[in-house]
């Protein structure tokens, strides 16, 4: 590996910007994509982790030139270093995953859409810049060539996708139609209402979850515009910034338009870097140059050891980007289990110091943020301030108060002077007041005997223009927060041992791939069926979009599940109880009337959906007419009756994407094309129909599409209000629909038609208030984070895979089992948890038992004592209290106290502040 | 055969995939070295505005 050099010392950098605002050259800022300039010596944003400047070599004049260093003079600390060398670093490991992403598709070259040639042209990427608080227009929505607010935006889908003409991109890129709805949105939001919006589009590919609610509001609420057509001409308008397009209408009619600003959609590919990379790591690659897995190995290149994730592994979103690199550090995990915590230290701590009865005496550190707060808050005023301040032993400014220098600053005086409380005035503790506390851990104080003021977001970025106010408010917030911290005790956290193992409920494909994750990981593991049998809907399909017999790949899987010992596999057997909290759960199995109690640190919830049974398109009333599940059936059998046919219709979206089931079921576009295409291979000559509304075959399995048209499958597209009629009684059955192209209705007689019903999940309540996690409108269960959470719970210890989340294909269901184990490991790993220290507890002498608080507590922490002296008093689990302070604010007795934010200590924040009525 | 293995692991690439794969597997007890070529790690989602539903700020 190479290491390349930056230039600038990281551990001296303070990322106070001198040596930036000095820099004579001016670059192309590729994190704005393109749209500004930058310095030679940069970090790519303000957040930038690492926050250290860096030096880019090819364009710094000192480096190309031998002359300048104007930055190596201007540095405060003297991090500027041009010696150094670019470093070749051997690495030994046992496992690598591959995340190098992907790039935009570049439509430089597309020449009718004018993007070299028209400034008001730009990419989606650049456009997302412009929308962004951050960016150059700091989020106001204008063109470039004018600055001016557009009143009319097109955007064109597909742009270096779906696409062999103008470029090689025959794959969906799978994310595009999303974002531009999304940017649709946003954009009017900034603009307001009469921004005209539009949206050209060849199939709408909102397959996602809760994607098509979000098309149906831009729609119907946004007002975004629709309109399905590829523009093929743009043309500059003639002393104007304006564009005119021209495009031909669903109804074959010629129009044009003209916009004042055009985004091009623009695809994801992997850039021709990363494919000599894979080449030279002999990993092979699909025909859109992404990693070759398949599709029950998920995240296995095809050199073992080596597993690939996000949108490397094919064009993907960031929730499936997530769930991929997660299933990916499972894979890796399963072949190093043995190996684990062999390379890595655990952190020696100091043991704490017991404060409890000292007289506080308080440190105080303003930060100046480089010129972010010291450049409006006159910060030496405000330390001389707070250093009189009751109780306070000492008080200073940093530069940076986050910085590695200040950090140990801070704990040598914690040391030194005896400090045995502390405030630091700065940014804000979302992000930084984990940091501070570590700083207090390793001097050896409790990490609650702190307390941070947000000094930056709330008062020097908002009182620019009032720096004299601003120093006031300061030392105003200061003051409070001096106040609550002196009145701050140590708290405690509670340590919880975590029980070696887990429970998987559901014993489909997602089900099994995760209890083998767990017994390859080291973790005994219990699956729960509720039938007599392993495996799931999967049993049911025939292929996979790839071509794998799944009947094949299903007895692998079942016969490892079984022959594994550290799997206790349970079958027709139901969940009665479940009991217990992370690290901890008691659940009860009921199985033919007998129960049993097992003991499980986790839960990972797998317990898939079913197939729509529709009532409408003649189903039940021909036996020529069914599902998708049950043609596989036939094509698994081989069924003669497949022999004799002459043609065959799919009938798409039948129970999804309608008022009551507002979502698209994601598996069943592929699946029929899949199908007709098999069909097709059956018999050449048989005329094979699909009636869909969108094709939505996204990523690669667009290939399986364009096989199928060129195999000579017929699509017709019909809409929501004008469905198929399907007629039976006569030799052959009749479907009415209204073509698209010839915009006439035509009657098609067919052999077979296959309903590709909808994928409805169970909804199952029980099995929700088992484990406190909650289900959306459809009957799916929700997980903590639509984007970075997509695999577990809000409850802690519980995860979440397969059907159960959302549609998906098989290799979809895996990734996300295996993701949902890696982030279960990452518990287990660590044998024990720790609650935290900021949690309710009850005075049980005031208690007047009245329950409010058992009732109103979102995680069911407080119950009612059984036992001891306050027998029917309440009391509050700390391991499941997540200190929100509804139970204290609900209290009519005052009894509930919330530790780190009493009553008397926000008291006497409001007191400092004179504000006390 | 045991003995072979390393308990350690190369993630190449910052982005929101090799973040999220390089904490998972510190949090498992594994050595993980962080490979990005760029001078910082938050790949193509820092550059994003929002994000779609709960559109908070993709930083």
């Amino acid at each position: 590996m190479l290491r390349h050099p930056r230039y600038v010392d990281e551990e001296k950098c303070i990322a106070c910007g001198a040596c930036a605002e000095k820099c004579p050259k001016k670059v192309i800022d590729t994190y704005n994509a393109g749209l500004v300039k930058r310095k030679a010596i940069y970090v790519e944003y303000p957040q930038a982790v690492p926050l250290k400047y860096s030096i880019d070599p090819e364009t710094c004049i000192y480096l190309q030139k031998g002359k300048c260093g104007v930055c190596q003079k201007k540095c405060p600390v003297d991090a500027v270093d041009f010696e150094q060398k670019p470093k070749t670093v051997n690495l030994n490991v046992g496992s690598v995953i591959l995340a190098p992403g992907f790039e935009p598709f570049s439509p430089a070259g597309l020449e009718n859409y004018q993007y070299s040639s028209h400034p008001n042209v730009i990419t989606s990427m650049e456009f997302e810049r412009i929308l962004s608080a951050s960016g150059p227009t700091t989020g106001h929505v204008v063109r470039p060539s004018d600055n001016a607010e557009p009143k009319r935006i097109a955007w064109f889908q597909c742009v270096g996708s779906r696409d062999l003409n103008r470029c090689d991109n025959a794959y969906c890129s799978s994310v595009c139609c999303m974002y531009a709805i999304k940017e649709a949105v946003i954009a009017k939001e900034h603009v307001g209402e009469d921004l005209d919006c539009s949206i050209f589009y060849m199939d709408m590919r909102t397959h996602g979850k809760e994607f098509e609610r979000f098309y149906d509001a831009a729609e119907n609420r946004s007002g975004v515009n629709f309109i399905r057509s590829r523009v093929h001409t743009v043309t500059p308008i003639p002393d104007s910034d304006d564009l005119e397009l021209r495009y031909v209408t669903e109804q074959g009619e010629l129009k044009t338009e003209i916009f004042n600003m055009i985004v091009l959609s623009v695809g994801l590919q992997t850039s021709p870097e990363l494919i000599k990379l894979a080449e030279k790591l002999d990993i092979d690659l699909t025909e859109g140059h992404f990693a070759k897995t398949g599709t029950f190995t998920p995240v296995e290149t095809s050199r073992p050891g080596i597993y690939a994730c996000g949108a490397f592994q094919g064009p993907k979103d960031i929730p499936q980007s997530v769930v991929d690199s997660s299933a990916a550090s499972a894979a890796a995990g399963e072949l190093l289990a043995e190996q684990r915590n062999t390379q890595v230290k655990e952190r020696e701590l100091p043991p704490e110091t017991d404060v409890s009865g000292e007289r506080p005496k308080i440190g105080v550190f303003i930060c100046q943020c480089g010129v972010n707060i010291a450049g409006v808050v006159d910060v030496p005023k405000v330390v001389e301030y707070a250093s009189n301040l009751p109780y306070v032993e000492f008080a200073s400014d940093k530069l940076f108060a986050c910085s590695q220098d200040a950090q140990d600053n801070m704990a040598e005086l914690i040391r030194e002077k005896g400090l045995n409380r502390i405030v630091v005035a700065a940014c804000t503790p979302k992000t930084h007041e984990p940091l501070f506390q570590e700083t207090l851990t390793d001097a050896g104080l409790n990490k609650y005997l702190f307390e941070m003021t947000n000094i930056r977001n709330q008062d020097s970025w908002v009182h620019k223009n009032n720096p004299e106010l601003a120093t006031e408010k300061a030392k105003d917030l200061v003051r409070m927060a001096v106040s609550k911290v002196a009145l701050q005790e140590a708290l405690k956290e509670t340590e919880l041992q975590v029980h070696p193992s887990a429970m998987v409920v559901g014993g489909g494909i997602a089900g099994m791939a995760a209890a083998k994750s767990f017994a390859d990981q080291g973790y005994e593991t219990h699956l729960v069926e509720k039938s007599g049998q392993l495996g799931g809907q999967a049993r049911n399909i025939f292929h996979t979009a790839k071509g794998e017999s799944v009947g094949e790949k299903l007895n692998e899987m079942i016969q490892a599940v079984d022959s594994s010992n550290r799997i206790h596999v349970h079958l027709n057997t139901e969940l009665t109880n479940v009991e217990g909290f992370v690290g901890n759960f008691e659940s009860v199995l009921s199985s033919n009337g007998s129960e049993q109690t097992v003991e499980h640190g986790v839960a990972v919830i797998a317990t898939g959906a079913e197939a729509y049974k529709p009532d409408e398109y003649g189903y039940g009333k021909d036996e020529r007419i069914m599902t998708s599940l049950e043609l596989d059936k036939k094509l698994m059998d081989d069924d003669p009756a497949l022999n004799n046919l002459n043609s065959a219709a799919f009938i798409q979206c039948v129970g999804s994407r309608e008022p009551g089931r507002m979502y698209c079921s994601r598996v069943c576009c592929t699946h029929s094309v899949e199908n007709a295409l098999a069909l097709k291979k059956r018999n050449p000559d048989m005329n094979v129909y699909v009636l869909y509304r969108d094709v939505r075959t996204y990523g690669e399995k667009e290939y399986l599409y364009r096989d199928a048209r060129q195999a000579g499958v017929i699509f017709i597209r019909y809409d929501l209000d004008n469905k198929p009629v399907v007629k039976t009684g006569g030799d052959k059955i009749t479907i009415g629909v209204t073509d698209h192209v010839l915009q006439m209705p035509v009657e098609l007689e067919v052999d077979l038609v296959n309903l590709a019903t909808a994928v409805i999940p169970y909804g199952d309540e029980k099995l929700a208030n088992f484990f406190k996690v909650p289900m959306n409108e459809d009957g799916f269960f929700i997980e903590k984070h639509a984007k970075l959470g997509p695999s577990e719970f809000s409850t802690d210890g519980v995860y979440l895979c397969g059907l159960a989340h959302y549609p998906k294909p098989i290799d979809e269901s895996i990734a996300q089992a295996k993701a949902a184990v890696s982030r279960a490991v990452t518990l287990l790993a660590q044998e024990k948890v720790f609650s935290s220290g900021t949690i309710a507890q009850v005075d049980q002498q005031l208690c007047a038992a009245c329950g409010v608080c058992v009732s109103i507590c979102p995680y069911s922490a407080p119950s009612f004592a059984e036992e001891g002296r306050f027998a029917g008093k309440a009391e509050i689990n700390p391991a499941l209290c997540k200190g929100c302070g509804l139970c204290v604010a609900s209290c009519r007795s005052g009894a509930i106290h919330l530790k780190g934010f009493d009553t008397d200590q926000i008291f006497s924040q409001i007191f400092e502040l004179d504000a006390a009525i | 055969m045991a003995s072979n293995k390393i308990g350690s692991v190369m993630v190449v690439g910052g982005g929101i995939a090799g973040m999220q794969s390089a904490l998972d597997l510190a949090d498992s007890g594994y050595y993980v070295y962080l490979v990005e070529k760029g001078p910082s790690i938050g790949g193509a989602m820092a550059q994003l505005d929002k994000t779609f539903p709960t559109n908070d700020c993709a930083m």
